[in-house]
């Protein structure tokens, strides 16, 4: 039994932390309609930064996640200034192949100045000792990254829901042309979507850095988070939160059962891509993905 | 007010639409702008509004002047902040959002929040229907609440000029008939100067204290609405009643016979 709940608390945290990713790329995908493939690379060079000034810098945890958020913010605004801005309009392929671009450009950049090894935080951003839940023991990293990323999650729900640049963005994501007859700033909404975008990947990185450590895999993070987009429908900020949780828990239950009821090993990285393929065909637009809205 | 001067509009850097085109539109009054399909008109609005930039059309010669200021070349979201704002042809309501997060989408350049709340009611007091399905999706609405909608997001800005591109597009009569007499309650009441497209020139007319004529990016005849409606060319080709008054039928229509001689 304890066995099947590890399995479930640990799906719920990877699903939270694939939820928090996913939640960046649908806001990139829906106010700016770029695909970014380049999301889980950002994630790294988020973790990696952060990695940088926690044990090179032996700077104090607190100053090194905002730093690394600040950082990500700079990286976000020269990314979409210098590489998105000037495609605006041009062929959907191109913005991909341009995405699939600079995540080739992370990644080696990546590999150049912190090399290949895995590295792990030292000293770790959450104490070791678990915590016992009704006779559970649960590392408080898992715990923290869960309460973290809801937390966040929830937040951005808020975000959009209730204050005048959320619904600006929402605006701005259904017509850009609209938005701008509202005196609504489109280049800045892009600019702010790709800001949180980052963001969240970062703290999404810090987090699976702080429970896996971090190495040149953590890129494939953005990949695995497609499922969870899919699954929620490409452009709904809940539907990302959603289909991020369900994921991480469909991947580490079909990866435990199937590891010992047949023995078969490494299920974790083909799994959400299984299910990727069943969404796809049953539910095309996803769980709560915008149906073209059409009135009769 | 404003004041277009000899203004010419090329897309694309190819295809020229306005050919030196001129109007002006007086404070506190409804002016008109009709035409043809094609005709230039949505163009015309577009280049005042700045929203051309994102059709790759540009304004190439000419001026567009707002209370003396050039506005011409500036980004719409300045020009909304200067008090034009622009309701496009075809309602283009934000689907996905509720009715009530379009109208507080029109306020967006404004920051006095007790105003915004103020001017929330007063679109409401106009639009009854909108009250009742505030927190639907707009998608969802019907077409006639939808350019209501659009109307009140527009005057959620607050705009001292409002420039109305087709209102009664794909509306029954009776609403055509309901939404004019909301634009002029808010030309009255609020004291907002319109730029009214229309293709519905009868209505247009009674509205407008002034009005322009348009064909192949050129104003063709302007003047008083009275004296307009009047006119014979303007009877004959916009109003469909015949010289001697009675309304024409295709049958006898002999169109070779009267050529447009745009004489005022």
């Amino acid at each position: 039994m304890e066995f099947y709940v590890q399995l479930l608390i640990s799906g719920l945290v990877l699903g939270s932390i694939y939820a928090l990713v996913a939640l960046g790329f649908a806001i990139i995908y829906k106010s700016t309609s770029v695909v970014n493939f380049a999301q889980g690379e950002f994630l790294m060079v988020g973790a990696y930064f952060c990695f940088s000034m926690v044990v090179q810098y032996q700077v104090p945890w607190l100053w090194a996640f905002l730093i690394t958020m600040v950082f990500s913010v700079v990286l976000a605004l020269l990314v979409e200034r210098l590489v998105l801005r000037p495609m605006i309009g041009e062929p959907v392929i191109s913005i991909i192949m341009v995405t699939i671009g600079l995540s080739s450009v992370l990644r080696s950049v990546v590999t150049a100045v912190w090399g290949t090894q895995i590295k792990t935080y030292d000293p770790p951003l959450f104490p070791d000792t678990p915590i016992n839940l009704a006779g559970i023991p649960i590392s408080q990293v898992y715990l923290w990254s869960f309460g973290l990323s809801i937390v966040l999650l929830v937040l951005f729900g808020l975000f959009f829901k209730y204050t005048k640049a959320g619904i600006a963005m929402r605006a701005t994501a259904f017509s850009n042309q609209v938005a701008l007859s509202m005196g609504i700033s489109v280049k800045r909404i892009f600019a702010l979507a790709w800001c949180i975008s980052l963001v969240v990947s970062s703290i999404g990185g810090i987090l699976i850095g702080n429970i896996n450590g971090i190495n040149i895999a953590l890129g494939h993070f953005g990949l695995k988070v497609f499922p969870a987009v899919i699954l929620g429908g490409l452009d709904s900020i809940l539907g990302a939160a959603v289909g991020g949780i369900i994921i991480g828990v469909l991947e580490n239950f079909s990866d435990g059962l199937l590891k010992t009821w047949f023995g078969l090993q490494g299920i974790k990285e083909v799994a959400p891509f299984v299910f990727l393929v069943i969404i796809l065909m049953v539910k095309p637009y996803g769980l709560f993905g915008t149906e073209e809205i059409e009135r009769v | 007010m404003l004041k277009v001067n000899n203004i010419e509009v090329v897309y694309n850097d190819v295809i020229l639409v306005l050919k030196g085109l001129s109007l002006e539109c007086e404070e506190g009054k409804i002016t008109t702008l009709l035409g043809a399909n094609g005709a230039g008109k949505s163009t015309t609005l577009k280049a005042i509004s700045g929203l051309l930039k994102s059709e790759e059309g540009e304004v190439t010669e000419g001026t567009i002047e707002f209370n003396g200021e050039r506005i011409n070349g500036k980004d719409p979201e300045e020009i909304v902040r200067m008090g034009i704002f622009q309701c496009m042809e075809g309602r283009r309501v934000f689907e996905d959002l509720t009715a009530h997060e379009n109208l507080l989408c029109g306020a967006y350049t404004r920051k006095d929040k007790a105003g915004v709340r103020r001017d929330l009611d007063l679109v409401y007091d106009f639009f009854p229907r909108l009250r009742e399905r505030r927190n639907q999706l707009a998608g969802y609405l019907s077409g006639g609440e939808q350019q209501m909608l659009a109307i009140g997001r527009a005057l959620m800005a607050r705009p001292q000029l409002m420039l109305l591109d087709e209102p009664s597009l794909g509306l029954a009569p009776l609403l055509v008939k309901e939404i004019f007499s909301i634009i002029q309650k808010i030309n009255e009441e609020e004291k907002t100067t319109i730029l009214l497209v229309e293709q519905n020139a009868n209505l247009a007319l009674k509205v407008a204290t002034y009005g322009y004529i348009m064909e192949n990016g050129k104003v063709v005849l302007d003047g008083p609405s009275e004296k307009l409606r009047e006119n014979e060319d303007v009877k004959e080709f916009y109003l469909g009643v015949g010289e001697s008054g009675h309304k024409r039928s295709f049958k006898n229509a002999k169109h070779y016979k009267r050529r447009k001689r745009w004489l005022s």
